[in-house]
């Protein structure tokens, strides 16, 4: 059985990496949670989204989660809005496409075309 | 939904738009009943009296930008499909406790799917609201509280991604114990 003891160590550990940590460059991810998003998969998508942005040592990018975006359709929905404040909705994430998105967008800024809201409507 | 960690996410949410502060998710297995237990109170704004005598209808809702809302439906669903069954109680400005039951050995029981994984979601999305979490069979209980792991941690943040892993493994392993063998679906 694990105990919170442990948590001690991972406190430690933790307080050394965060005063490296240089300042937020202000990238944010949205993942849509409603009851629309969660039953087309939305869960797996935003934990893709962290673990692989932790595996990267990403800690400046923040992603939360918001409600019905409102294309119930094409869920699950992810905004990825970059420093400028630039918007691009995927849609009908999964989490292959979570750990491509972080590769190309989030980390080189070359938004994945083919996941986008844009073509999904052509 | 496929599994009531996905059902458990959806109400959450209801919490969390409610503006609750603390969140307490109880689920509870008994075996000589035969009947599964989960039960979600929070201290949000509550429900409008006429709003909650239809809160079950998917026609039920408080948003604006259409007339449809499925969280609790869906539940409801579920449960009656499992030969359970599902109630709302709440008072406004103190509240709301849902509470879905299912008979275990029901052929149509939705699996238990991946509660640590929810709860996870769930911190890191609203790290200043405090969850609880009582897991218990007829004998045995666990407990988890996003206090305790507050204070030990100190100044760390909750969301940092080795606390989340520590959650998820300690959340796994009191699900191990206590409903291993009890729920078919995960082993003792």
């Amino acid at each position: 059985m694990k105990s919170l003891a442990e948590l001690e160590e991972i406190r430690k550990k933790t307080l050394d990496q965060m005063s490296l940590r240089k300042s937020n460059d202000g990238m944010r991810v949205i993942v849509g949670m409603a009851t629309c998003g969660i039953a087309a998969g939305a869960r797996p998508v935003m934990t893709a989204f962290v673990e692989e942005l932790n595996k990267r040592n990403m800690n400046d990018v923040t992603v939360n989660m918001t409600g019905c975006i409102g294309v119930c359709r094409l869920e699950p929905i992810v905004e990825v809005i970059d420093k400028d404040g630039n918007k691009t909705t995927y849609v009908k994430m999964t989490a292959e496409k979570a750990v491509r998105v972080v590769a190309e967008h989030i980390v080189n800024g070359r938004v994945c075309v083919d996941y986008t809201i844009e073509q999904a409507d052509k | 939904m496929k599994d009531l960690s996905l059902h458990l996410m959806d109400i959450v949410q209801n919490s969390i738009s409610a503006k609750a502060s603390k969140i307490c998710i109880f689920l509870a297995a008994d075996n000589e009943e035969d009947l599964f237990t989960m039960k979600i109170v929070d201290n949000g704004e509550g429900i409008e009296e006429s709003l909650l005598k239809d809160i079950t209808s998917p026609f039920a809702t408080t948003r604006k930008t259409r007339k449809v809302g499925m969280g609790i439906s869906l539940l409801k669903d579920s449960s009656n499909m499992a030969g359970g069954n599902l109630q709302v109680y709440s008072k406004k400005f103190e509240g709301t406790k849902l509470e879905a039951t299912f008979k275990i050995s029901h052929i149509d029981r939705i699996p238990l799917g991946d509660i640590a994984e929810t709860i996870v979601t769930l911190v890191m999305a609203s790290p200043d609201i405090e969850f609880e979490l009582d897991i218990s069979n007829k004998n045995d209980c666990f407990k988890f509280r996003t206090v305790e792991v507050k204070e030990q941690l100190k100044e760390v943040p909750i969301t940092q991604f080795e606390v989340l892993n520590w959650i998820r493994e300690y959340i796994n392993s009191g699900i191990k114990i206590i409903f291993g063998g009890v729920l078919n679906e995960i082993l003792s």
